[in-house]
């Protein structure tokens, strides 16, 4: 068969420039260019430990914490093994339960008025580092208590938190979960 | 939409639109073996490639030797694949240990991904090894768009030559596909995608203590970070239309998509080639309107997709909205995105054959899933995969063509050619195969109780899972009402059944069509030539697109979609 | 001349209704059925119906027995209706069949041993005979099959082909020789070689023909079939998968039914395009029907649709564009002769043309120059050939010559003229200018001035061709006269090209310029030397009177041969295929609104939120789904008329005659049955 020479000898040469060269060019200029970026944006302590990601969401249920978003992760929330969202149906029972629990426990804790879609609805990778600042907002008067702050002090905090719309315009703005509380950690060291 | 949101939408269109011109220009030349500005490092590179493999750069192909050369290289790099999968634990590059695959599993990884489709019934992270996913998965990414594309081509040089068999060389296309267009768009936007936190390294995975550790029934003090590299695979996964996710969230993981601005990224690579192939084929056929007429209908009908999806989610959850949780339904996305970047990337994903989300489609409203749901019922035109788009789109236009010429008192023609009886089985073939296998193997799914108990959700919802997933492998789209579980023997075989014929049944009637189209004589417009380039025809061919994709599955979706739509807001 | 086209037979008339009503229970025969896929479905769907009803009947099914059985009987009728509408077309046809087929029973001929008046002959039936036979015909003698007279001259009565009632002369040699069989000569006797055996004659391929016994489907009929057969599966698949489908709602909706089978059937023959394949045999016999009336006969569908496609139209001008008869209306003296020089010259040279151009310079020099002259004794007739392209005559020997002017100055020349007048030219290119022929006279070496003869248009031909030009055809005429002349026709007839001086290979050689190009071309033409360019065009009109060459070369014959009939054909051919296009638009047009009177019917019992859907508030789910149905069914007879008219063809742009025609049978296709079903379903739950 004719075809068949060209067929293995261009399976074989694409294999290694796209599977093999390909990445291994942009792996070595993202690591002399975007160095930590290519890595996985990752936060360290004073020590220089690794500590966490600036991407990845961690799991917070302590009143003292923000709370991320709900996340729907096997084994345990926030598993960044097992990225996914919920894929509950919008009709689903079991889904508007587990709805109806979130907002119990919010309320629970003090908040009252309307609760913010994203504090009980679980995010689609299991992983969102941020929520919105409404939803910060309206925790800021539990974490004020837990943590004996001043509102306003935390407020600050959350405003200082809070990324803008990128570049003015994209997305929404959003409050990354992880850096704010290690501020407030910081800030009861 | 706010303000901000209607600026990002329209300033993407803006910038889609000023690119597709000249890109699609650029790939003319490309395929026409014109001079283009890569053209002095890539000429030497080609030519070499050539002489190792034995192929005659100028010797043309008839379309069976066309279509035999296409079957034979994606069949040897399923084949490839499949080894891969089955071997991943003797392999290197192995840093977690991951085992082999399944046998059905990879069975339908292989498939899934040599046929452009990146349907994956498997969790990235948690099972394949970087190995498997650069010279497995990535490496089927560039080379199915590569065929994807070239089949493309080739139909335009049939609707374009006159009294020939030949229809190119599949090989010199296929690698002037890669060489050209595929690599370089990645190199630059892999780069680009690192700068905004797309991670790309070949660490093992990190482990990070818990700022909070997770107690309760068990105890969690540290989670693993998978690593990998992410960002050459993010590009061409959506530059290609491929899809799949090197993490199980796909485009919604930080690490695929961390920004706004990625996001957008993102959805103009996804668009971006299936918009150009509109004007290459416009330029090759020596006809530009006749390219942005294709292109306004798949816009038009894509925008529409677009705003219902965001007005079904921005309405919200009428019953999370009984529990005190007013808004927009934000089950299943990610804060980052605003709902006009989910809306759109959603819409984008399932017009073309991509498949990627960042959004969970399945806890989408009724109403917004039932849109990218149409979308890929709609057998993959609005906008379409690279290549399958155009070439599936053109078969639509012969069908309308051929009502319209009819209507009109006249043996029914397009660009010149005659379309007959050969043309209309070819089309009807390339458009109808994948309806056929959404009906038939979702009807099976419905008789075997193990399909049923896959569902992960009850009732009508339960339904469309089974719809979108069997809608998805026989579009090669790819993406899933995700709550369905896949990895049963089910599953994984019908599944390849469908990638696999849904995806090369059109390409060899397109083939077929391209050589019967090539074989025939022009016929010069005159007065009584239907233009096909204008907005009556243009309205034409988007009414017969969706009457056709609403004919046959409109029962379906009432008992799906439709059904639940109308009891969630009673 | 009287002329009668065939008497158009209303289609309600009981010779043929009778015969088409038994027809449509004969086609129900699988084996007849079989040719039309889509209604050969439905008499499967059909007949399960009629299996549930039995079990309804013996309660083996839940369904009531009045609905199964309604519905049975209605997808049986929709079979009926269309077996209907294809028995009433062909039937029109059948009728006139019969009537020619009298002609060919009972014939007997002479056939001669020797090709020649007096040889004895044997007295054979027609069907005995055989090609290259030679038969003698005599008066009263019906002629036994086609032919070609090869002795004698005979008047010859063709009514029955034609209708028309006067005799035509048949002659042997020339562009009359040709008979056809069933025709009758009326006076002296003539002697035939048969060209064609029997049962492919002539008459037998138009019987054939019209009774559609032979009817091929066309390409585009079998384009549109393929478009049909694909869209009915996936429509039978529709409803395969409703049936899992309903299964797992029921199951998980914990209430309703799932779809019963006699819905399913019920709804695949709802969605399924049966309106367009019930009438789609019925258009294309009603099509050729049609041109039958206005006595043309397409010897194939394929000819007609080809007509609807042309690009390129080829006319003769005489006849065509131009009254047949040329006058002359001035004689004009050149290089100092006089007028009445001239006008005894162009007499002496036209005394023997029996041409109405000659008899008209005839006439004009005995009317306005008073000239008498008799035949000389000795003249010697010099008639018109297409080498010389000269006539006139030689008399005490000199020659008089008249022609055009190239032709007659190299004939003067020829004969050692030494001068041409110097004004001749001028003079010739003012005629042709002017649109007439410059006809040169001369006598001997001596040229002695130009005859003006004028073309007459015909009356109206300018919007003919107007409208030619708005459907996209490109008309060129073709003329033997010179290039000045024929511009100046050209641009009075208002035609988008000519081709002057046209020999045989230049007609062969723009037809075959024009296909290289890609066009459709058609040509209309009747002598023997037309005949390898009608081969040769993709639409040849033949006219009856036209040779046999000729006729056979063309796949199209006009009876009355009149060449401005191909506007006609080309009229019929784009009804033809627009009638399918618009039925097929309306067919699918017609499933959205099934879809929403079944869809809520039959799962209204899963999910009752459903009921939203049914916009047409319709009463019940049975009777949503009754109504569904016989609304599938009546639209078929009520189609009928249409289909066996055509859809009206106006001539305009293709973008408005899309827009046009999509406006009526796409948007019309979506609201009329929203309108029938509606007003069925009234009817239908008074009676539940």
């Amino acid at each position: 068969m004719k075809e068949l020479k060209p067929a293995i000898l261009l399976l074989i040469i694409f294999t290694i420039i796209c599977g093999g060269i390909y990445p291994a060019v942009v792996s070595g200029i993202a690591s002399v260019a975007f160095p930590n970026k290519a890595k996985g944006s990752l936060i360290t302590d004073k020590s220089g430990k690794e500590i966490g990601s600036s991407l990845i969401g961690q799991p917070f249920s302590d009143p003292k914490y923000f709370w991320p978003r709900p996340s729907a992760t096997t084994e345990f929330p926030y598993n960044p093994l097992a990225s996914g969202g919920s894929n509950l149906g919008p009709t689903n029972s079991a889904y508007l339960k587990t709805v109806a629990e979130r907002v119990k426990a919010i309320k629970d804790l003090g908040v009252s008025g309307t609760i913010p879609a994203d504090l009980v609805q679980a995010s689609a990778s299991g992983l969102d580092p941020h929520i919105s600042p409404e939803a910060a907002q309206v925790q800021i008067a539990r974490i004020g208590k837990a943590r004996g702050l001043a509102e306003d002090t935390v407020r600050k905090l959350v405003a200082a938190h809070t990324e803008d719309r990128q570049l003015g315009i994209l997305g929404n703005p959003r409050v990354n979960v992880l850096a704010l509380n290690l501020e407030l950690d910081k800030l009861a060291q | 939409m706010n303000l901000y949101e209607w600026l990002e939408t329209i300033l993407f269109f803006i910038v889609l639109l000023a690119m597709v011109k000249p890109f699609g220009a650029f790939m003319a030349r490309v395929y026409q073996g014109d001079k283009t500005f890569l053209s002095p490092v890539l000429v030497p590179c080609e030519n070499l490639l050539y002489r190792v493999c034995g192929v005659e750069r100028d010797e043309e192909m008839d379309w069976k030797r066309y279509a035999v050369g296409l079957l034979l290289f994606n069949l040897l790099g399923g084949v490839a694949l499949f080894s891969i999968l089955l071997l991943q634990h003797l392999l290197p590059l192995n840093p977690q240990k991951l085992p082999a695959f399944s046998w059905h599993l990879a069975l339908n990884t292989a498939t899934s991904f040599m046929s452009n489709t990146n349907w994956q019934n498997y969790a990235g992270e948690s099972t394949t090894s970087y190995f498997t996913q650069m010279f497995g998965l990535a490496v089927q990414n560039f080379l199915s768009s590569a065929t994807g594309m070239v089949v493309a081509i080739a139909l335009i040089r049939g609707f374009v030559r006159k009294k020939t068999s030949a229809i190119g060389n599949f090989w010199v296309d296929l690698t002037r596909s890669t060489l050209y267009i595929l690599l370089p768009l990645s190199l630059v936007f892999a780069i680009f995608l690192v700068s905004q936190g797309v991670i790309q390294n070949f660490s093992p995975y990190k482990t990070v203590p818990l700022v909070q550790p997770v107690t309760g029934t068990t105890t969690v003090k540290e989670v693993t970070i998978p690593m990998g590299p992410v960002a050459s695979q993010e590009a061409i996964k959506e530059l290609g239309t491929n899809g799949g996710g090197f993490f199980n969230a796909n485009s919604a993981h930080p690490f695929e998509n961390p920004t706004p601005l990625t996001n957008m990224v993102e959805i103009f690579l996804i668009l971006l080639i299936p918009g150009a192939l509109t004007q290459t084929f416009g330029r090759m056929a020596g006809n530009p309107r006749q390219g942005w007429a294709l292109l306004a209908v798949m816009l038009a009908i894509l925008i529409f997709a677009m705003g219902v999806l965001y007005w079904a989610e921005s309405a919200g959850n009428p019953l999370v909205a009984k529990l005190g949780v007013h808004g927009i339904n934000m089950e299943g996305k990610d804060t980052r995105f605003s709902l006009a970047g989910s809306s759109l990337f959603a819409v984008a994903t399932t017009g073309t054959s991509c498949g990627a989300v960042n959004t969970m489609h399945d806890s989408l409203t009724p109403l917004g899933g039932l849109m990218p749901l149409s979308l890929i019922l709609l057998s993959e035109v609005i906008f379409g995969g690279v290549g399958t788009g155009l070439y599936t789109m053109l078969a639509f236009v012969v069908i309308a063509v051929f009502i319209a010429g009819l209507m009109i008192g006249r043996t029914p023609e397009f660009l010149g050619k005659k379309i007959e009886v050969r043309e209309m089985w070819l089309s009807m073939i390339t458009v109808l195969t994948s309806g056929i296998l959404v009906l038939v193997f979702s009807g099976i799914a419905m008789m075997v109780p193990s399909a049923v108990a896959s569902m992960a959700n009850p009732g009508t919802h339960g339904l469309s899972e089974v719809l979108y997933a069997f809608a998805s492998m026989s579009n090669n789209n790819g993406s899933a009402f995700a709550g369905l579980n896949g990895n049963t023997v089910f599953y994984n075989l019908t599944g390849a059944l469908c990638m696999s014929i849904g995806r090369f049944a059109p390409i060899v009637a397109s083939l077929a069509m391209a050589g019967s189209l090539a074989g025939k004589k022009y016929v010069p417009p005159s007065l009584g030539t239907l233009p096909t380039d204008k907005a009556p025809f243009a309205l034409w061919l988007a009414l017969v697109i969706l009457i056709v994709g609403a004919l046959t599955f409109f029962p379906a979706l009432a008992l799906g979609p439709i059904a639940e739509q109308l009891m969630m807001i009673r | 001349m009287s002329k009668h086209a065939p008497q158009p037979i209303s289609i309600f008339d009981p010779r043929i209704m009778r015969p088409a009503l038994v027809d449509s229970f004969k086609k129900l025969d699988p084996r007849a059925l079989w040719r039309n896929p889509v209604m050969f479905a439905v008499e499967i769907a059909s007949a399960i119906t009629l299996v549930t009803f039995v079990m309804s009947l013996t309660g083996a099914n839940k369904e009531p027995a009045w609905f199964t059985g309604l519905v049975s009987v209605w997808l049986w009728l929709t079979v009926i209706f269309a077996n209907f509408s294809e028995a009433l077309a062909e039937g029109r046809g059948k009728a006139r069949a019969a009537s020619l087929r009298k002609t060919r029973t009972n014939v007997t001929a002479k056939r001669l041993k020797k090709p020649e008046f007096g040889s004895s002959y044997e007295t054979v039936p027609a069907p005995e005979l055989r090609k290259d036979d030679y038969i003698l015909v005599e008066a009263n003698d019906l002629i036994a099959g086609d032919g070609d007279v090869i002795a004698g001259a005979a008047l010859v009565n063709e009514s029955a082909i034609t209708g028309e009632s006067a005799p035509v002369v048949r002659e042997s040699g020339g562009d009359r020789s040709a008979v056809t069989g069933g025709t009758t000569v009326i006076a002296n006797a003539i002697i035939v070689r048969i060209t064609a055996n029997p049962g492919e004659t002539f008459l037998d391929r138009m019987i054939s023909l019209i009774e559609g016994a032979k009817r091929r489907k066309t390409p585009n009929e079998v384009a549109l079939e393929v478009l049909l057969i694909a869209l009915t599966l996936v429509f039978l698949l529709v409803c395969a998968n409703l049936s899992p489908l309903s299964i797992y709602s029921v199951k998980a909706a914990g209430q309703g039914t799932p779809v019963s089978l006699t819905i399913l059937v019920a709804l695949f023959v709802c969605l399924a395009p049966t309106t367009i394949a019930a009438l789609l045999p019925a258009i294309g016999i009603a099509g050729m029907d049609r041109l039958f009336q206005k006595n043309v006969i397409a010897l194939s569908g394929r000819a007609i649709e080809a007509a609807g496609d042309v690009n390129v139209l080829l006319l003769d001008k005489t006849g065509t564009i131009t009254l047949g008869n040329r006058e002359a209306v001035a004689f004009v003296p050149v290089g100092g002769h006089t007028e009445q020089e001239v006008a005894e010259v162009a007499l002496m040279a036209s005394l023997t043309d029996e041409t109405p151009e000659g008899r008209s310079i005839v006439s004009l020099a005995k009317s306005k120059h008073g000239l008498q002259l008799a035949l000389p004794a000795d003249a010697e007739n010099i008639p018109f050939s297409a080498d010389t392209r000269l006539s006139g005559l030689n008399t005490d020997g000199k020659q008089y010559r008249k022609g055009a002017a190239d032709s007659t100055v190299a004939f003067a020349k020829g004969l050692g003229a030494q001068s041409i007048p110097a004004n001749l030219g001028e003079v010739v290119d003012k005629i042709a200018r002017a649109g007439a022929t410059p006809l040169v006279v001369s006598r001997d070496t001596e040229i002695l001035g130009v005859v003006n003869l004028k073309d007459i248009i015909k009356g109206g031909i300018q919007e003919r061709f107007q409208q030619l030009r708005s459907m996209g055809i490109r008309t060129v005429m073709i003329t033997g006269d010179n290039p000045l002349t024929a511009a100046a026709i050209a641009a009075e007839a208002q035609v988008d090209d000519f081709l002057a001086q046209a020999k045989p290979e230049d007609k062969l050689r723009l037809i075959k310029e024009n296909q290289e190009a890609g066009y459709m071309v058609a040509m209309t033409g009747d002598g023997t030397n037309d005949a390898p360019a009608l081969a040769q065009a993709d639409v040849a009109v033949a006219m009856n009177t036209g040779t046999q060459p000729a006729r056979e070369a063309a796949n199209i014959i006009d009876l009355d041969s009149n060449p401005t009939k191909l506007l006609d054909i080309v009229e019929v051919g784009k009804q033809i295929l627009m009638t399918r296009g618009n039925l097929t638009t309306f067919s699918i047009s017609n499933d959205v609104a099934k879809y929403f009177a079944i869809i809520p019917a039959m799962m209204l019992s899963i999910y009752p939120q459903l009921e939203t859907l049914n916009i047409m508030r319709l009463a019940t789910p049975l009777s949503a789904i009754l109504s569904a149905v016989i609304f599938n069914a009546v639209i078929i007879p009520l189609l009928v008329p249409l289909a066996l008219k055509g859809t009206k063809f106006r001539p305009m742009p293709a973008e408005k005659l899309l827009i046009h025609n999509l406006l009526i049978y796409g948007v019309g296709g979506m609201v009329a049955p929203f309108v029938g079903i509606k007003g069925i379903d009234l009817v239908v739950a008074s009676f539940l």
